[in-house]
């Protein structure tokens, strides 16, 4: 064991002194850079023919090139360019310029000539291409160049007529990237009578090629414009002709990029006038594209049809006469003239049309009614929603109820008419769409008055087995105005079966009400004796108070009450007394309530309904008095110390219980301040005045206490979010003090020497990393433990273990009491195991040897990154615990800082003879190097950090930070 | 003029028996070959007697493409391949190959084996005729022979019906058979490409009809059966074996998955089973859902839809129980019915059409008393409700695909005539195409107007190209100069020089010449050497040669002078330029001249 330790400590060793050798080999990279451009160059030379030429340029490639030496290497390319007369070779060699031109640090603006010179020679079409495209590199890459942008632009012209497509394509992408933002690009220096003309913007060049023959061009072109869009350039309305034309070309990608050009002129010219084809009336160019737009949407290309109704929702400018239409399949068909026609002449029925499919020949259509009124091919939005939204594609249903969301929040009246629209897909195929419809709703049901009927095909989906579904109809529920008190009572029902029906919903449920309650106080009044079921003359018998359906009507009636100070004189005398239980059990279902005649009630109340924002100052103000009181503390011997400190850490965890906002940061202080207490209390242990020998027996609780300090520290760090660099300093300081207690223990019991050195020496380093680490927190530090260790450093590192021991021994009992500041925000992670609630006293029967399922359901707060940190702990009674990892997927994020784990763990075990409860609980993984490395809040000594050597880094570990809960299981044998 | 005839055997002006003949650059097909439901004797079936009087078809037909399995699709092929006589080939897509025999052993039994028909086809014909089937994959091109090729395209309406784009050289025709724009539960949307066909020959059930949203109807159809078994009721919903059975078998499938519903649903047995099956397999004709979901579970494999026997119609509680026929004429449908029929908790919904005198028409009517055989009254009591599920393409539909195809001609059959006529004006309307509606037996043809594919040789093009400006602009037409050979049914447009060599001619050059006279009193020689210098003097930037054989040449125009023989003074001047000078400077030079 000695021998093992002593041989790590030399691994250490040698690491450390390693420090200075790791510049060494970078240097010697250095020596064999122009060695790798040689080594092309001779590669080159050798390669006989063209497939081993592309061979050592492919492998070539796969290496990277340090800045300093690209340009020599790109000298070599070129010079095998030339020479080259293979079409591959060339188009690697070009593409390996433009790889090169992008090499950090490399300014490519040297190349320009030759890349541009080696063009003007070029015969291979493909290779032009990918020479332009090299160009295209090297222009993006020098965009504080003007003059080199105007070459390049005019190189872009000069091809432009190639008959090679990618050719075309490259110039003009070359153009939409390069192409001049502010000024129309002349073409001076050609003379008139060019075949491009005098003075000629590059729109009106890259419009000319919206009519290539090649489909590809045509989407490059429609590109470039776009890029020009992005950069900034207004494009000229003329394009809007030209691009609505393309809407109607044959391919799918040309269609794709011309929603897009139109959408963006629909954006920049809203409200110029266009006339009507075929017709003398105008209207509004958005009007217009989005008309265009809306016929998209039952493109033949299902891409198509996404990107048209993703565009749509983007149009809010459109009037709302036609984004009403939209929704509007049968508006040309004048169906209630139809109808009505055919409630009067049921002997149609003989004919036996079947259509709207609700009634047996409802509307049957009578033709002369019809004929010149019904326009089947919408000419403007007509029931553009409404395709969509009965898409094949989900892709196109999901960015059509995007889209609805986008247009009903700007227009409450849209919101309206899409109501009925987005209940229907709560009826979709895929969960995915019903869900995004469900948050669709709840997002502009600020807009919206729910009638009965709606809300009754609202509610049917409360059943829905999918857990993600119920949740988010409860959310939309608390955000939900209904009309009439039916609707509450309706919505009550349907929320109280649901409860029936999946139990596990109680939370969920009880806020859902919670909301429906405060919202609609006055439509809640007139239903309360009902829902209390009270008599104005006989009693009623007293409801059972841990049922949860009557503990959700009771949260309904009191949010209701809250804000209807009528309501508590129907309330029966149970009903005050349940109110103050529930009161104090579920606070944050529960308002205070002004009760007449309860005296104490309203007391006690009114303390806690003070003005919400001045009991947290006045917390804050508590918190911070406490701080200051222990930081008076000036020595660990004081007397009197430990019982201040212990004080202190009973009012915090108090002040954390009673004030949810400062639970975070009282539960950190109280933590510190233990560690301290900890510390203290080892400190005074009569064992330092014994002799050695003697003490062995006494020193258990220190060994105790120093190996829980440890342990408290690892919490403090990676429990609590919203910790500055300040704090962790701090942290890390008690973790040496541990540190250090645990070395005096060790020196003072154990008496081999090779132990001693070895744990002298982790501890030098530890003192050394600190240093490092919290470089800039040193000044915050003086009078500490570390300061005065730092103070000794240069005696310490040289002297012998015993003396090592003896100095840390007098500094640790010197030392002060490291004053805590508070940061801001400071927030505990906190995870609550929802399902399985333990309540259960059937077992899970299994056969053992088999495996079982079980079914979690956690939130967890403030944890940052859960998908790498929370793992599950299954604890068997044997002893036996396993961990398992949850799948990335089955995290979901509800809210901000809030997460909630939704996952299976599968249980196994040999045979029992006895159904026995095992436990689950959550844990917080954490590992010193990778939360200090990408931790933002820590990145400003991230970069010492990387120097530092391996050994010290990762600390790895769990907490646990959730509690336990207990499930039955029973695997039973396997019968034969 | 090239010209394509297209004659409906039935389904002309008319739903049922479809059947279209297409003759297209000397090709015949025919679309489709099924059966009219209302009759019972002769024209339940097309009369192919207009095709040949006597005799078989084979010489008449170049191939038959069923579109699916419907029977009014595919009802008459054994009667047409075995029994009139046809070996030709028969295209069908995968799916209705396999499930098209089933349905016609269905129908045979019933007509033998029940009505007791004589001279019906029998099994081993229905056997037969699937023997002659070539399976189509979608979006496969098949060569039926050199020159006839078809392709098949997604059509939704029933598991594997297909559209087929029919193309002869650079004609085409594309018969949709019965299709649905809408996609549902189980299948997706027609889709086709914009193959501009010369005909777009389309179905036309629905041409007056805008549907409501599908999901209107679905939701409403889920509720009612869930309200319904709520209440602890038994629904019944008669249907036929296959295509709406499905999607609605589906659609109450997730809804129970969904609600965690436990109520029993039953199917009832039989002929549905083994269609089941096929579905089963046939993954890749289904909608988007089915398809990604499969791999995890086959939609069609029923977790809660039992297989029904006759002994749970008693049973207590709800229950949904889907039976055939789906009218309530008869059968598994009809016994339940009148079980259930008294009890106002239980409720029956109609999916689908029901004619005339079955009692499904009669209770979707109105009708609580029904008469039964043996004078027997029966009240119903329970819930009439009406669905509509059928999955034909709309009026909006209809034009969506054709917006789609963008046919040159169009042509609606499958339809009731007043309702086509309306479509026709909205169609000629909006897209400006000829619309036609023939009726049975009526032939309808269309002139084409077909582009002819001819070969250039690259040189002629690349000279063309370096002529010309920069590009051909796809806009203009261009003029060039060429020889048109025509040799062995093929078209080439070759260089003069080419086509010289090729045809084995000789090159025959062509010279203008003109004589002008003069009066001039010098020697020829000296009138020449005049006439060159006054033309160089004039005539600058052109090249003017004098050549000692006494002509002198500008450009490529030869000017000779001689004496005339009656007056030495008058001289004549003989100019001769040739063919590609007819148009250039000659007549400059002529000015020139003559001044």
């Amino acid at each position: 064991m000695a021998a093992h330790l002593k041989k790590r400590v030399y691994e250490e060793f040698s690491k450390v002194v390693q420090i200075p050798h790791e510049e060494t080999p970078a240097k010697k990279l250095r020596l064999s850079k122009p060695s790798k451009s040689a080594a092309l160059h001779i590669d080159l030379c050798k390669a006989t023919n063209s497939t081993d030429a592309l061979q050592y340029l492919l492998q070539f490639a796969r290496k990277p090139v340090e800045a300093e030496s690209v340009e020599g290497v790109v000298r070599i390319l070129l010079e095998h360019y030339y020479k080259e007369t293979d079409n591959s070779v060339r188009l690697k060699i070009a593409s390996l310029l433009g790889l090169l031109s992008k090499t950090q640090g490399f300014s490519p603006d040297c190349i320009v000539d030759d890349a541009i010179n080696t063009l003007s020679n070029e015969k291979s079409h493909q290779v032009l291409a990918q020479l332009l495209d090299t160009l295209l590199v090297i222009g993006t890459q020098l965009p504080e160049s003007p003059a080199l942008r105007l070459r390049l632009v005019e190189v872009a012209y000069k091809h432009l007529s190639d008959t090679y497509f990618g050719v075309r394509n490259k110039c003009l992408q070359l153009l939409g990237c390069l192409g001049m933002v502010d000024a129309p690009v002349g073409k001076e220096n050609e003379g008139p009578g060019t075949s491009l003309g005098g003075l000629r913007d590059v729109q009106s060049i890259i419009s000319d090629y919206f009519g290539d023959q090649d489909p590809r061009v045509r989407t490059a072109a429609l590109k470039a414009m776009l890029q020009l869009h992005e950069r900034g350039m207004k494009i000229h309305q003329i394009i809007y002709d030209q691009a609505c034309r393309l809407l109607t070309d044959d391919y799918e990608q040309v269609r794709s990029a011309a929603v897009q050009m139109v959408w963006v002129l629909s954006q920049l010219y809203p409200e110029s006038i266009v006339p009507i084809p075929s017709s003398n009336e105008e209207i509004r160019l958005v009007d217009d594209a989005f008309g265009k737009i809306s016929h998209m949407v039952s493109d033949g290309s299902w891409m198509v049809r996404v990107q048209a109704a993703k565009t749509l929702g983007s149009m809010l400018q459109v009037s709302p006469h036609f984004l009403e239409q939209t929704l509007d399949k049968k508006l040309m068909s004048d169906l209630r003239r139809k109808r009505t026609a055919h409630e009067r002449a049921k002997e149609l029925f003989a004919s036996g049309e079947f259509s709207s499919g609700r009634k047996w020949a409802d509307d049957a259509p009578k033709e002369k009614l019809d004929t010149n009124t019904v326009n089947l091919i919408a000419s403007g939005a007509c029931g553009a929603f409404v395709h969509g939204l009965e898409d094949e594609m989900f892709e196109v249903r999901i960015a059509a109820v995007e889209a609805l969301c986008h247009l009903a929040r700007s227009s409450p009246s849209f919101a309206e008419k899409c109501l009925d629209f987005l209940v229907d897909m709560f009826n979709d195929e895929i969960e995915e769409v019903r869900l995004q419809s469900i948050h669709v709703l709840r997002e502009i049901s600020t807009h919206i008055t729910l009638r009965e009927d709606q809300l009754d095909t609202v509610l049917a989906v409360l059943e829905d087995s999918s857990r993600d579904i119920r949740e988010a109809l409860h959310e939309l529920l608390c955000y939900t105005n209904v009309s009439t008190k039916e609707c509450i009572q309706l919505a009550l029902l349907e929320l109280l079966k649901n409860l029936n029906k999946y139990p596990t919903d109680r939370n969920s449920v009880w806020k859902c009400l919670k909301f429906l309650g405060s919202r609609h106080p006055t439509l809640v009044l007139p239903l309360v004796p009902e829902l209390l079921s009270t008599h104005p003359y006989f009693d009623t018998p007293e409801p059972d108070m841990d049922d949860p359906a009557y503990i959700a009507v009771l949260v309904l009636v009191f949010n209701a009450a809250k804000s209807c100070p009528t309501m508590p004189a129907l309330f029966s005398d149970h009903t005050f007394r349940h109110y103050a239980y529930l009161r104090d059990s579920l606070s944050h279902l529960v308002p205070p309530l002004r009760l007449p005649g309860r005296k104490q009630v309203y007391g006690l109340d009114s303390v806690d309904s003070g003005p919400g924002s001045g009991s947290v100052e006045s917390a804050q103000l508590f918190l911070q008095q406490s701080l200051n009181r222990v930081s008076t503390i000036q020595n660990l011997e004081a007397s009197g110390a430990q019982d201040l400190l212990d004080l202190t850490i009973r009012d915090l965890q108090r002040l954390g219980e009673l004030q949810t906002e400062l639970a975070g940061a009282a539960d950190f202080c109280a933590t510190y301040l233990r560690c301290q207490l900890l510390l203290m209390k080892a400190l005074q242990e009569k064992l330092w005045n014994m002799a050695v020998p003697l003490c062995l027996k006494q020193n258990v609780t220190a060994t105790a206490a120093a190996q829980q300090i440890l342990e408290e520290t690892y919490k403090l760090e990676f429990l609590y979010s919203g910790l500055e660099s300040r704090q962790v300093a701090t942290i890390h300081h008690v973790r040496l003090q541990a540190k250090a207690l645990q070395l005096v223990l060790t020196a003072r019991t154990r008496q081999g020497l090779d132990l001693l050195i070895g744990s002298c020496e982790r501890f030098l380093q530890d003192v050394e990393s600190f240093q490092r680490l919290f470089l800039t927190e040193l000044p915050h530090l003086q009078d500490s433990f570390v300061d005065k260790l730092l103070e000794l450093m240069p005696r310490l590192s040289s002297c012998k273990p015993v003396e090592l021991v003896k100095i840390l021994q007098t500094t640790l009992r010197q030392s002060g009491l490291l004053q805590l500041r508070l940061p801001e925000q400071i927030h505990r992670a906190t995870a609550t195991i929802i399902e399985p609630t333990g309540e259960s006293d059937n077992p899970l029967r299994f056969t053992s040897g088999l495996v079982v399922a079980l079914d979690i359901d956690a939130t967890l707060e403030h944890v940052q990154d859960p998908q790498n940190t929370v793992k599950v702990q299954v604890l068997y009674p044997d002893g036996q615990s396993h961990v398992i990892h949850p799948k990335p997927g089955d995290f979901r994020k509800p809210g901000p800082h809030r997460h909630r784990l939704i996952t299976q763990v599968y249980l196994s075990h040999t045979a029992w003879t006895e159904p026995s409860q095992i436990e689950v609980r959550l844990l917080l993984a954490y590992s010193s190097s990778s939360t200090s490395l990408t931790s933002p809040s820590k990145l400003g000594w991230s970069e010492s950090l990387e120097s530092l050597p391996a050994a010290e880094a990762a600390v790895e570990g769990t907490i646990p930070f959730s509690k336990a809960v207990k499930v039955f299981i029973m695997p039973k044998p396997a019968r034969r | 003029m090239p010209e394509i005839k297209v004659t409906p055997l039935g389904a002309g002006q008319d739903v049922g028996r479809s059947c279209i003949l297409v003759s297209i650059g000397g090709k015949n097909i025919m679309l489709d070959c099924g059966m009219h439901m209302g009759y019972n004797d002769d024209r339940r079936f097309p009369d192919f007697s207009y095709i040949t009087q006597n005799g078989r078809l084979t010489d008449f037909l170049d191939c038959v493409i069923i579109s699916h399995f419907h029977l009014d699709h595919c009802g008459a092929l054994p009667y047409m391949s075995e029994m009139v006589g046809y070996d030709g080939p028969i295209y069908m897509t995968h799916p209705t190959k396999a499930i098209c025999p089933i349905l016609l052993e269905d129908f045979r039994k019933i007509t033998v084996d029940k009505k007791g028909e004589t001279n019906f086809f029998t099994s081993q014909m229905i056997k037969d005729c699937m023997k002659k089937v070539i399976p189509l994959n979608l979006h496969q091109t098949v060569q039926v022979d050199d020159e006839l090729e078809i392709k098949a395209y997604y059509a939704g309406h029933v598991l594997g019906a297909a559209m087929v784009h029919i193309k002869v050289g650079s004609e085409s025709v594309v018969y949709t058979g019965d299709y649905n724009m809408t996609p549902d539960r189980h299948l997706g949307a027609a889709w086709i490409d914009k193959c501009r066909p010369d005909i777009l020959i389309s179905e036309s059930t629905y041409a007056t009809t805008i549907r409501d949203s599908k999901r209107c109807r679905e939701r409403d159809f889920l509720k009612k059966v869930h309200e319904s078994i709520e209440r602890g009721g038994k629904v019944l919903i008669p249907v036929f074996a296959l295509g709406r059975a499905q999607e609605l078998c589906i659609l109450l499938e997730t809804f129970w998955e969904r609600m965690n519903l436990k109520a029993p649903i039953y199917f009832s047995t039989g002929l549905t089973e083994k269609a089941n099956h096929y579905y089963k397999l046939f993954i890749t004709w289904t909608n988007q859902k089915i398809r990604k979901t499969f791999v995890q579970r086959n939609m069609f494999e029923f977790k809660h839809i039992k297989a029904f026997d006759r002994s749970y119609a008693d049973n207590p509680g709800p229950m949904v129980v889907f039976a055939t026929p789906g009218m309530l004429h008869a059968g598994q449908s009809l016994q339940i019915f009148k079980k259930w029929a008294g009890n106002e908790k239980n409720m029956v919904i109609m999916p689908g059409y029901c004619v005339q005198g079955t009692i499904g028409h009669k209770i979707l009517n109105g009708q609580r008393k029904l008469e039964m055989e043996g004078r027997a009254t029966l009240d119903v009591k329970l819930q009439v409700e009406y669905m509509s599920f059928s999955a034909h393409a709309d009026a909006k539909g209809i034009m969506q695909l054709i917006r789609m195809a963008e046919p040159r001609n169009m042509l609606l059959v499958h339809g009731e005539a007043v309702k086509m006529e309306f479509l026709k004006g909205k169609i000629e309307q909006e897209f400006s195409i000829d619309c036609y509606m023939p009726a049975n037996g009526e032939t309808t043809t269309v002139t084409t107007n077909p582009s002819v594919p001819v070969d250039i040789s690259l040189n002629l093009l690349k000279r063309e190209m370096a002529l010309g400006g920069p590009l051909p602009d796809p806009k203009k037409p261009r003029t060039m100069h060429g020889t048109l050979i025509m040799k062995e049914n093929s078209l080439k447009l070759v260089s003069s020089e080419q086509a010289l060599k090729e045809l084995g001619l000789n090159e025959h050059q062509l010279r203008f010449t003109c004589h002008v006279q003069l009066q001039d009193p010098h020697s020829d020689a000296d009138t020449l050497h005049r006439i060159y210098t006054h033309l160089k003097s004039v005539l600058k930037g052109y090249t003017i040669q004098h050549l000692p054989d006494g002509t002198v040449i500008v450009e490529s125009i030869v000017i000779k002078v001689s004496s005339s023989t009656e007056d030495s003074n008058t001289k004549v001047l003989l100019l001769s330029w040739s063919y590609q000078v007819q148009i250039g400077p000659h007549s400059t030079l002529k000015k020139v001249i003559v001044t």
